[in-house]
């Protein structure tokens, strides 16, 4: 873990609005090395955008700044948009919520993967084809071939996951970005994605962040948690140490899910304090 | 005990899909019974059989001792309202919430609409100032609060819940499942809960039916499946799936 992969300083990013400007990131620091890494927060917490603006994927219309935003010594915020997407897709990778919507719609999976490597590596059609069906076999999908020619909607959401998953590797990327990807899953399948994901990971040395707004499972998932509220961090913590987490949100967070064998009523609930979005 | 809902051999059947393949349930009075599955289980299909908003090819529904027919009449709605799972697509986005409000009390002629609108707000925890807004300009949780209060409003005996706290944040869903559980203590209602997460079911219900495929798997109490006495393998999976992820 000792080589800084992305380094993020003072992140901060803005949205002009009719009633004025609306920090949505506002001074968000961290660096990851080859580890997993959950960022977690509710809605509106700044945890997405914060994922996307490492991507490269904010609006035109917002500004992003950072004292420091540091792909493997690059630094992301003054390198040109050309240089910018030979890295995206490439070497940083990101998966997003929900298959449905993130895979086209009018092209074959295996087409998309097969764009996707060619995009980025000069290969020849037949070893392209040949390198995204091992990929697929790879996200454990039983019959590539045959799925390498269906289109995405034509396949559960799983297996669209899996096809997400495998077009995001099949460039070998370092940096991989995963923004809540198995919240639209079910239960029983979720675990499926997460193993997948979990041994990809772990046979790269990637690095990941895992964006979430699961507590449970970030910390079940990942090394470490940063803990975000209202565009800030409020707490970076060892998954393993979560139970003695000290911020009042991170402790609430974990506290006011319902469990199984754990009889509560009324649940306890968060009780928000100005101080922590201060 | 009475049993309050009793659905026998249920079909529900979409072109020719067959959503629901005779599923049978009670559901005594008073009590709250949960559903759970993964998706195209069936158990959204069958709590819309009920309010009569997919098509029933056959089997009985019977609420309150009435058997349903083909239509359902106006009463029927008194006695059993629902709550579904997105209340940013459940609440009419041009409509105030005091407008929203109005809307059943008119289609049931029901007076003091004034007092009425005032009590149930106050009820879900939401004040006078939220009247005259519009759904957008409401948090997640609060359009859920509105769509509580709408259903509460008619002063039903049944709440049928499908995911209702799904779309919101964990915090935001420990408010709501507090609200539904003071409001069914203080009311006597009696609860059809829809749910994909085992632990909000047992949190919420005495009795519960896992479902796969349209058909149910197997019928349960919170407490067996909190001791982990479940007979069938799939119950044990979504069990499994529900403590988390765990390196192998």
């Amino acid at each position: 873990m000792s080589d800084t992969l992305l380094e993020v300083d003072d992140l901060r990013v803005t949205f002009p609005t009719r009633t004025g400007l609306v920090q949505a990131v506002r001074g968000v620091s961290f660096s990851l090395g080859r580890e997993r890494l959950g960022i977690v927060g509710e809605s509106g917490s700044g945890k997405s955008q914060t994922g996307r603006a490492i991507m490269g994927l904010t609006p035109p219309q917002a500004e992003v700044s950072a004292k420091k935003l540091a792909f493997d010594g690059m630094d992301l915020l003054s390198i040109s948009p050309r240089e910018r997407r030979a890295l995206r897709g490439n070497r940083i990778a990101m998966i997003l919520q929900d298959p449905k919507y993130s895979l086209d719609p009018v092209m074959t999976i295996g087409r998309q993967i097969v764009e996707t490597l060619r995009t980025h590596e000069k290969v020849s059609r037949a070893e392209a084809r040949e390198r995204a069906l091992a990929m697929l076999q790879a996200v454990q999908i039983r019959d590539p071939a045959r799925v390498f020619d269906l289109y995405p909607h034509e396949v559960s959401g799983g297996m669209g996951q899996r096809a997400m998953i495998a077009m995001m590797l099949v460039t070998g990327p370092e940096l991989m970005i995963a923004d809540e990807p198995t919240s639209a899953l079910d239960v029983t399948v979720q675990l499926d994605v997460l193993n997948i994901l979990d041994k990809l990971v772990a046979e790269r040395g990637m690095g990941l962040i895992f964006i979430s707004h699961d507590l449970r499972l970030v910390s079940s998932f990942c090394d470490r948690v940063v803990v975000m509220y209202a565009g800030k961090v409020v707490e970076q913590i060892k998954a393993s140490e979560l139970r003695d987490a000290q911020h009042p949100y991170t402790r609430g967070l974990l506290n006011c899910m319902p469990r199984i064998g754990f009889e509560r009523h009324p649940l306890p609930v968060l009780d928000r304090k100005p101080e922590w979005a201060a | 005990m009475t049993a309050c809902i009793a659905v026998e051999g249920l079909e529900v059947v979409f072109d020719r899909f067959r959503a629901l393949k005779g599923v049978s349930l009670e559901v005594r009075e008073g009590e709250s019974y949960g559903l759970v599955g993964e998706s195209g289980s069936g158990k959204s299909t069958l709590l819309r059989a009920i309010t009569g908003l997919a098509p029933v090819s056959s089997g009985t529904i019977t609420v309150n001792g009435k058997r349903l027919g083909k239509t359902r009449d106006k009463a029927l709605y008194r006695e059993v309202q629902m709550v579904f799972q997105d209340p940013y697509g459940s609440l009419h986005p041009r409509q105030t919430v005091d407008r929203l409000l109005q809307e059943p009390l008119a289609i049931h002629g029901m007076a003091d609409g004034e007092k009425r609108i005032e009590r149930a707000l106050d009820e879900v925890g939401l004040g006078k100032g939220f009247r005259f807004r519009y759904a957008h300009q409401l948090s997640g949780g609060q359009r859920q609060r509105v769509a509580i209060a709408r259903a509460l409003i008619l002063e039903p005996s049944v709440l049928l819940l499908d995911e209702p706290t799904s779309a919101l944040d964990a915090s935001v869903q420990a408010e709501v499942l507090n609200l539904l559980e003071e409001v069914r203590r203080r009311r006597k209602l009696t609860f059809l809960m829809v749910s994909h997460d085992l632990a909000i079911i047992t949190h919420m219900c005495e009795r519960l039916m896992v479902m796969q495929n349209g058909e149910a798997v197997e019928t349960l109490t919170a407490s067996q499946l909190i001791g982990h006495r479940v007979s069938a393998d799939y119950t044990r999976n979504l069990l499994r799936a529900s403590e988390g992820f765990v390196r192998v």
